[in-house]
């Protein structure tokens, strides 16, 4: 095929006006405001990206907000060389984003694990509850940079 | 067969103790033997991988990542590596990344006789258990006497490997692979083809194939329902391009495709190896921007005498440019995924692990669904499913 399977996307996501940044000949990212992240979503399914890999969540302490990136790719032979990161953000304040359930079942663990470790909500999702961490736990979400790990420092001196 | 139901509902706590879920918690609600819904409660054995990879350098990093999977550590720590090495930019010898592929199905090799042995403990088969622990050991030794360690390897640094190969590991490879080509007649007799095994596998646990895709299975579980995907091919890592492999593909989606497929793909990966003892390259085994760094007088000593790397001092600090990586390499169970985002500093800003044993936590939830009890250790043990790694 001399068509790269990259150029395809460009098009196909310049004729929705979806702001796609090619990064190299198999990687690429969207940023968009999450009210439009179900609508970003459904777009990148019907040109034949079917799953998404992995779910995550930064955590950025310094601008008050939490960055969620949906890496999503395809099972197709031609598709499947490309992995399109789909980005957006979550202030503090308002923490909850659209679930994508609907759209992509392969999110359910990551949204669940994303919930429990930084306190994201996934509205629409039924299952917002702990999946890794113990009952009991307390505290802030574990992935929070305001989250320090305590350290016994039995050799060590100062504490960290 | 008519099948009289009973119908008294009921909840069940397997595990954490049970023998059919490692260390992990499955909650069923029974109606007569049909499970009609599971909760699946991995975190037993949460160790915080990710939070951790905020707190350590990069270096440091690396005989943690390959934890969660110690059976099969080398493609966890490939994972990691290729991550890093886009980040800092590095070009790998083409010796080292023969020796990459090596490892690797060495590892793959080994933990399809993990998977395939702990399978057959789960449905009754105590002599697949032996005999895939037992197997496993041979490449386990070769493993041993390439890296130095016998299952958390730390292998693989950005820009290389650690050792070389040396004539003692060919002839070991060589003697292995005949034995298991001969070895793999027998498990086809006495395991494949065991009516009992088929009978307790096959029609148990159908993934069709827009549900494989939907539920986002990965590796043998995807590819026993048909789909033709693999990391090696998608994304050639390695040397991988170079070499010639199939991908065994089976559309009946069952527990004895999933079983099939993890089998043939110990007999390709048979095939990688002959081929890259056949035609590895000469040269060297690290990035040439981090060999000079090492001293003149460990090199005489190391790298002279023994073919070993001993890591530059600037190593166990470095510090790279801002950025973000996503890698993607095909682990023994599946598809490992790798995102790593640098902030400039010498620890990573915010390191992701995805697992293939993750990934089959939501596979696994929907296929117990609908089930019949005696089925949840047939359906565990054939998605290969590793609670360690699942919760990293």
């Amino acid at each position: 095929m001399s068509q790269k399977p990259i150029d395809l996307i460009v098009q196909a996501l310049q004729q929705k006006k979806i702001p796609f940044k090619p990064e190299g000949e198999t990687r690429g990212s969207i940023e968009v405001d999450k009210s439009k992240l179900v609508e970003t979503a459904k777009a990148l399914k019907e040109i034949g990206f079917d799953h998404v890999k992995s779910v995550t969540g930064t955590d950025y302490p310094d601008q008050s907000r939490i960055q969620l990136v949906y890496h999503v790719s395809s099972y197709d032979i031609q598709l499947s060389r490309v992995i399109v990161a789909l980005k957006t953000w979550t202030s503090y304040k308002e923490m909850s984003v659209p679930s994508l359930l609907p759209v992509w079942g392969s999110v359910w663990t990551g949204e669940r694990e994303t919930y429990e470790m930084l306190g994201v909500t996934f509205e629409g999702n039924p299952d917002m509850r702990r999946l890794f961490l113990p009952e009991d736990f307390e505290g802030v979400y574990p992935l929070r940079k305001s989250f320090k790990i305590r350290t016994e420092g039995l050799f060590v001196d100062k504490s960290s | 067969m008519e099948i009289d139901v009973v119908p008294i509902s009921g909840e069940l706590n397997v595990g954490p103790q049970h023998p059919g879920s490692g260390h992990m918690r499955i909650f069923v609600k029974l109606n007569g033997d049909i499970i009609e819904d599971a909760e699946i409660d991995p975190g037993y054995v949460h160790r915080a991988v990710e939070k951790l990879g905020e707190n350590r350098n990069y270096m440091h990093l690396i005989p943690l990542v390959e934890r969660p999977a110690i059976l099969d550590s080398i493609n966890m720590n490939l994972g990691y590596i290729l991550a890093v090495e886009k980040i800092l930019n590095v070009d790998v010898p083409e010796r080292a990344q023969y020796l990459r592929s090596f490892s690797a199905e060495i590892s793959r090799i080994a933990s399809h006789l993990y998977g395939m042995g702990i399978l057959a403990i789960f449905i009754g088969h105590s002599t697949g258990f032996m005999w895939g622990f037992g197997d496993r050991e041979v490449w386990v030794q070769i493993l041993e006497v390439l890296t130095g360690a016998r299952i958390t390897n730390s292998y693989i640094i950005p820009g290389g490997v650690r050792r070389d190969l040396t004539p003692t590991v060919v002839e070991m490879t060589k003697k292995a692979i005949s034995y298991m080509r001969k070895k793999m007649k027998d498990w086809e007799r006495i395991f494949l083809n065991n009516p009992n095994i088929k009978a307790r596998l096959q029609d148990v646990g159908i993934m069709t194939r827009e549900q494989a895709i939907d539920w986002g299975a990965a590796g043998p579980n995807l590819r026993g329902s048909g789909v033709y995907y693999d990391a090696r091919k998608a994304e050639p890592y390695g040397a991988y391009s170079k070499l010639d492999f199939e991908i065994p593909v089976y559309k009946e989606g069952d527990g004895y495709a999933r079983t099939l497929v993890r089998f043939e793909e110990i007999e390709q990966s048979l095939r990688i190896l002959e081929q890259i003892i056949k035609d590895i390259p000469e040269g060297q085994i690290l990035s040439d921007r981090f060999f000079k760094q090492i001293p003149p007088t460990r090199l005489k000593k190391w790298w002279e005498g023994q073919k070993r790397i001993v890591l530059p001092g600037y190593y166990a600090s470095f510090r790279p440019p801002k950025g973000e990586a996503i890698s993607r390499v095909e682990a023994g169970r599946g598809e490992l995924v790798y995102y790593v985002v640098s902030d400039g500093s010498a620890k990573p800003y915010r390191l992701r692990m995805i697992t293939p044993s993750y990934r089959a936590i939501y596979v696994m939830k929907n296929l117990l669904k609908g089930a019949r009890y005696a089925d949840l250790v047939s359906i565990y043990g054939s998605l290969d499913y590793f609670p360690p790694e699942a919760d990293r």
